[in-house]
């Protein structure tokens, strides 16, 4: 295995990088409890991107459950196989609540909300660096957030379970564009309410 | 106000569950439907429609026009997109759906929210069988037979519209809950006779689609879906305007736009 990339991302910033198909990401939650707000796409035909209800409904006709845990396959709305979460300390990451926007928070938290950075931001920013933009914005996984839904039904985002230097690893299974928001939301648990960096190795196989 | 950047993580938290505990409050009080509220006023209906099973609707809805959708066989799903029809860009959001209003359990009272804050829609009316926006419809995954992704491809084409342009849909007359475990379970196929009457709050592009959910055990369509529409405007009193905080702010958002 070689290391092809090692870098510290700042809270609240966005980053990106292109995958080939067998290389790996490895992201690390350095100081624990730090949602990372992730798109996927096909570099090659980004129309074809991460799709969340592939991914749980081929999870659900399995047994699977409404997270992400070790063995997971991130599916695109083809149903293709984009990625696979090989190595995890958490155990629970969400993709049901998308990603934080200056719009949704001032619905969920307020008006006076509404000139605070969100993930939408970041995201917006670096898909144009790739031409794309509102249209490309979709479902999203959120590494190392907690999300349940209970069984009557209630969504909540709880404290983060998430322990400093928690990482989670995925392999990409075609060339994967990944877009990655290190959230800066404070007016949920989501990051602790104190948003922190994070570290992203890509490495060969 | 104080400097909203600057909070302490206490403070932060103390502002969070304040607004987590008014959601739970309203998710109590969830209303019943009283019987013959899904029916539209006969002499403003200006279009109905059957969706065979298996085939797919694309519609335009002006801003407070009442779409109702019915299930007269039991058919076990119905898949829903939605647009801004004056800029698609802007279109349904599941997650925010979900998130906005603390629930997956959307029914009568709730609304369907874009991805700009706004609220396309309004469920005005309920019969309850259930509605999902975490799985969804069917794809060829589920069927080799016509299926709700293909279909919602279909209708978005017919508004020039690509798969660009589709994100997390909801399917309609299917009932899914988590167990204490988080594994899903598919409660059963609607009755016949389901319905969910819809107000758009805004001009709308409507992909309608007579597909299953992707769980379901019978995975391909098996009556119709029915259709009619009329021109309704809220009241001062309209539940969905004012059944959470998060609606509130939700309809200031999308009233502004048609205000000027």
């Amino acid at each position: 295995m070689s290391i092809l990339s090692d870098v510290t991302v700042a809270a609240r910033a966005p980053y990106s990088a292109t995958l080939k198909a067998g290389q790996s990401m490895r992201i690390i939650d350095l100081d624990g409890q730090q949602a990372v707000d992730a798109l996927f796409y096909n570099p090659h035909d980004p129309s074809e991107r991460y799709s969340a209800q592939d991914t749980l409904a081929a999870q659900a006709m399995a047994g699977g459950k409404f997270y992400l845990e070790t063995g997971a396959v991130l599916r695109s709305n083809e149903g293709r196989k984009m990625l696979t979460l090989v190595a995890d300390s958490c155990g629970f990451h969400d993709t049901n609540a998308g990603a934080c926007s200056c719009e949704s928070n001032t619905v969920r938290f307020g008006h006076e909300t509404r000139f605070m950075h969100a993930c939408r931001e970041n995201f917006l920013v670096e898909l144009a660096k790739y031409g794309m933009g509102k249209r490309d914005l979709v479902s999203n996984v959120n590494f190392f957030m907690n999300v349940p839904i209970r069984p009557n039904g209630e969504l909540t985002v709880d404290d983060g379970v998430s322990k400093p230097g928690g990482y989670v690893e995925l392999r990409a299974e075609m060339d994967v564009l990944v877009l990655i928001s290190n959230c800066p939301q404070v007016n949920n648990p989501c990051n602790g309410f104190n948003p922190t960096p994070i570290r992203i190795i890509i490495a060969d196989k | 106000m104080p400097d909203l950047d600057q909070l302490t993580p206490e403070q932060y938290r103390t502002r969070y569950l304040a607004l987590q505990e008014a959601a739970r409050a309203r998710a109590a009080a969830t209303p019943a439907l009283p019987a013959g509220m899904d029916a539209l006023p006969p002499e403003r209906i200006h279009k109905t429609a059957s969706i065979p099973a298996g085939w797919y609707l694309a519609l335009r809805l002006k801003r407070f026009d009442t779409i109702r959708i019915g299930n007269p066989a039991g058919t076990p799903g119905a898949a829903l997109f939605l647009w801004n029809a004056d800029d698609t860009s802007e279109r349904y959001n599941a997650g925010d759906t979900v998130k906005l209003q603390w629930t997956t359990r959307l029914t009568t009272g709730r609304v369907l929210f874009s991805d700009m804050g706004r609220v396309l829609a309004s469920i005005t009316a309920d019969s309850g069988a259930g509605h999902d926006s975490i799985i969804g419809p069917n794809s060829p995954a589920q069927t080799a037979g016509r299926n709700g992704r293909d279909n919602l491809r279909l209708a978005a084409a017919k508004f020039g519209l690509t798969r660009q342009d589709l994100g997390p849909a909801l399917s309609l007359f299917s009932k899914i809950a988590t167990d204490d475990a988080g594994r899903f379970h598919y409660l059963g196929g609607p009755p016949a006779g389901a319905v969910v009457t819809l107000r758009a709050e805004q001009n709308l592009l409507v992909a309608l689609s007579n597909t299953p959910h992707a769980l379901s055990p019978i995975q391909e369509a098996t009556g119709p879906i029915d259709i009619a529409i009329a021109h309704t405007p809220p009241g001062p009193d309209d539940l969905c305007r004012h059944f959470t905080e998060e609606a509130v702010r939700g309809f200031v958002n999308t009233d502004e736009v048609f205000s000027a």
